[in-house]
């Protein structure tokens, strides 16, 4: 395998100007994807899918803003209303309200809202916005990548560049790849029925190209390169960022202790990751599967042992209740007689008659009209 | 949708960010009736497998035909269920050009695969032997079948004692196909899933033996039935207990009203099952209403994982908690 390459993306230096997006779309040729209009934010495409493989998000996020006694402004509202909230960096009210969103303004607007008062109950109304996130998101080539490892087909494969894609000719279209990226990155585009994602553009890359996305952006926001490089270098950009005054900027993905092992794709960014749509803790839902098979074995062994049950105390069932008086007979014909009269007993009275004389009678020897069993 | 799932929450609100309450992961994309469908139905054939080879043991004659013919009806149709949810259907066989351990879906395409065939055999000697004339008949046009059908018997046994370990898997796998996703309300529920299916493809095989078969033979098919019901009921209680707010999405909307039908129709048909001997209407009562049942376990399933996937809540806090406890999620050096 070559050097394992990735792409950084660091968000500080996002201006949401959606280069990469029309890129992308322009070498892949990925289809549009709907021209929806959100009204949420400057986000034209709303998240990562089969057709839209980098997704611009865009954070507009206003100030913390509190009334007297701890509670957030607007709090009356639903949680619907407290969630949206959320999304903007506020914080809603419910218990703990006071401390977490102090420390919020603290490490949120670090940098840019400086010397505003924190308590104060009167702030700027609800349409100043405070700051944009911008972040292009892309999918991770995941170390340990869900995907690939439940894909059935072998479609989803790692390449030699150490990055995951999906084969468009092998994909059958299955639909499970797409429940088991963590990351909620692959879909399934029901035009032509298979599943879609970003290559890294592998076409270009076995080309000596960088991806599109990387080279289309105005800002270096997304730098392409060996990932032990690129490591090295979001390290040194995150310590600068700190020692500028900017402590709330964090590496995400960058780590190969985490859940997914690292991804081959991975961020600055200056907020907590799930404000950005990102898992804050993500894991390779593979990671249990053996867990999850013993789990499956115990209730296979459990429905034969139930089924097991279910015959052998129907049988007692049968012999105390039915035939009473065949106890203490000679044991083989009682089994047998009793298998004469299970079959007998459809229809045919005589031969359950028959069967009990004979019971009765202790008789040894008995043949039933047994043939086998399950024929 | 967001606002309607909350109105009924169980569960203490959960602090929480995101991106404009937006779903972090993808639902899954699988349709209904398919995918739901399917799953009762590998669940109906398994367990009815494992009842045609306990049947055949202990010389229960009609019950093995009628166990025999349900499990290779359920594992055909079921087959085509599965097929017709691809994207793609005619790339079916694609699933059988590699053998991937930690794919449940390839070892489930593999299950199935084999379960049917063997059902099939099964079923095809036990529907000769029941129709001695017809086989006769067959023969004399046919003398190169004769040589078939005097396989059959031994063939078919052997492949009925095989079916009740594919037909275990058959009933249980699709539980694992469900967990390992990111889905949390699957995910998580990794222990109790299996119990949950393989309790209701007890319930619904059961229910099969006791509509199909004359009811003096149906009595282990009742116990059958009777236990499956327990089962279900037990492993949905306690993953509903277990899971807390991960759970929340299968006692919620659309989920919750299929789960708790499904509860009542289990237990209902259950207990119909344990008294009703005899007696013709209360032993259709029972078979209908633990297959009804059955089916809704599974619907429910699916509408759960949708929305457990759908809102941002059951993605997020869990893992904003498991890193505020300090245990962020790791991998073993190869998983
Ligand atoms: S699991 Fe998701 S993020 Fe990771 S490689 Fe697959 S599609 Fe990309
Ligand atoms: S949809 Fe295609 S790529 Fe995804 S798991 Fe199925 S076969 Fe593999």
């Amino acid at each position: 395998m070559a050097e394992r390459m990735g792409f950084f993306t660091d968000t500080s230096i996002c201006i949401g100007c959606k280069a990469c997006e029309v890129a992308c779309k322009e070498w892949n040729d990925v289809p549009d994807d709907g021209f929806v209009f959100r009204a949420t934010s400057y986000d034209n495409t709303g998240s990562l899918g089969a057709n839209t493989w980098r997704h611009v998000a865009f954070i507009e996020q206003q100030r913390p803003v509190r009334q007297a006694g701890g509670q957030s402004q607007g709090q009356a509202g639903s949680q619907d209303q407290s969630q949206e909230q959320a999304g903007h960096g506020q914080v809603s009210s419910q218990g703990q309200g006071q401390d977490q969103s102090q420390e919020q303004a603290g490490q949120g607007q670090a940098g840019q809202v400086s010397g505003q008062g924190q308590g104060q109950a009167d702030g700027p109304g609800p349409d100043s916005i405070e700051r944009w996130l911008m972040s292009s998101d892309v999918c991770k080539h995941c170390t340990h990548a869900a995907c690939l490892d439940v894909c059935p087909t072998g479609a989803l494969f790692r390449t030699e560049f150490g990055t995951v894609v999906v084969q468009e000719d092998i994909c059958n279209g299955c639909g499970y790849c797409v429940p088991a990226c963590p990351y909620g990155v692959i879909d399934r585009r029901e035009r032509d029925g298979r599943a879609w994602k970003c290559t890294m553009c592998y076409d270009r890359q076995l080309g000596g190209l960088e991806p599109a996305c990387a080279k289309a952006c105005p800002t270096d926001s997304i730098q392409f390169g060996p990932l032990d490089e690129l490591r090295l270098r979001a390290e040194e950009r995150v310590e600068r960022l700190h020692e500028e005054g900017r402590p709330e900027a964090r590496l995400y993905g960058a780590s190969p202790d985490d859940g997914v092992g690292g991804d081959g794709a991975f961020f600055l960014l200056l907020d907590e990751p799930e404000v950005y749509g990102l898992p804050p803790d993500p894991v390779v839902t593979t990671r249990d599967l053996p867990t999850m098979w013993r789990w499956a074995g115990g209730a296979a062994v459990s429905l034969v042992g139930a089924m097991a049950v279910s015959f052998v105390a129907e049988s007692i069932v049968e012999k105390v209740t039915g035939r009473a008086g065949a106890r203490g007979s000679h044991r083989g014909s009682v089994r047998e007689a009793l298998r004469t009269i299970d079959r007998g007993q459809s229809g045919h009275g005589a031969v359950v008659r028959e069967a009990l004389k004979m019971v009765d009678r202790g008789r040894t020897g008995t043949r039933g009209s047994h043939r086998g069993w399950g024929r | 949708m967001g606002a309607l799932m909350r109105e009924d929450a169980m569960v203490p609100e959960a602090e929480f960010r995101s991106y404009y309450g937006q779903p972090v992961i993808k639902a899954p994309v699988w349709h209904e009736p398919h995918m739901p469908v399917y799953l009762y139905l590998g669940g109906l054939s398994g367990a009815a497998s494992v009842m045609a080879a306990l049947a055949g043991l202990t010389g229960r004659d009609r019950l093995a035909l009628t166990a025999r013919v349900t499990a290779a009806v359920g594992a055909t149709i079921g087959a085509g269920f599965l097929t017709a949810e691809l994207g793609r259907p005619e790339r079916f066989l694609n699933m059988l050009r590699v053998f991937k351990p930690t794919s449940p879906m390839s070892m489930g395409s593999w299950i199935l695969t084999a379960h049917s065939g063997l059902t099939t055999i099964a079923a095809a000697s036990a529907v000769a032997a029941a129709l001695p004339a017809a086989t006769s008949k067959i023969t004399t046009t046919l003398p190169a079948a004769s040589a078939i059908t005097a396989l059959l018997p031994a063939a078919g046994d052997a492949a009925v004692l095989a079916t009740a370990v594919t037909g275990s898997l058959m009933a249980t796998y699709t539980a694992v196909l469900l967990a390992d996703t990111a889905v949390p309300a699957w995910h998580e529920a990794h222990r109790e899933l299996p119990f949950l299916f393989a309790g209701s493809a007890l319930a619904s095989a059961g229910a099969a033996g006791m509509l199909a078969t004359p009811r003096v033979e149906a009595g282990p098919a009742r116990a059958v039935a009777a236990l499956g019901a327990v089962m279900e009921t037990t492993a949905g209680a306690v993953m509903e207990r277990r899971l807390g707010l991960v759970g929340e999405p299968y006692q919620l909307g659309r989920a919750g009203r299929l789960m708790r039908a499904a509860r009542v129709l289990t237990a209902g048909g259950g207990l119909l099952a344990t008294v009703a001997g005899r007696s013709r209407t209360l032993t259709a009562l029972s078979g209908l209403a633990l297959t009804a049942g059955s089916l809704c376990v599974r619907f429910g399933a699916l509408e759960a994982g949708r929305l457990s996937a759908a809102d941002p809540k059951y993605t997020v806090v869990p893992q904003r908690q498991r890193l505020e406890a300090g245990k962020p999620a790791s991998v073993p050096a190869q998983p």
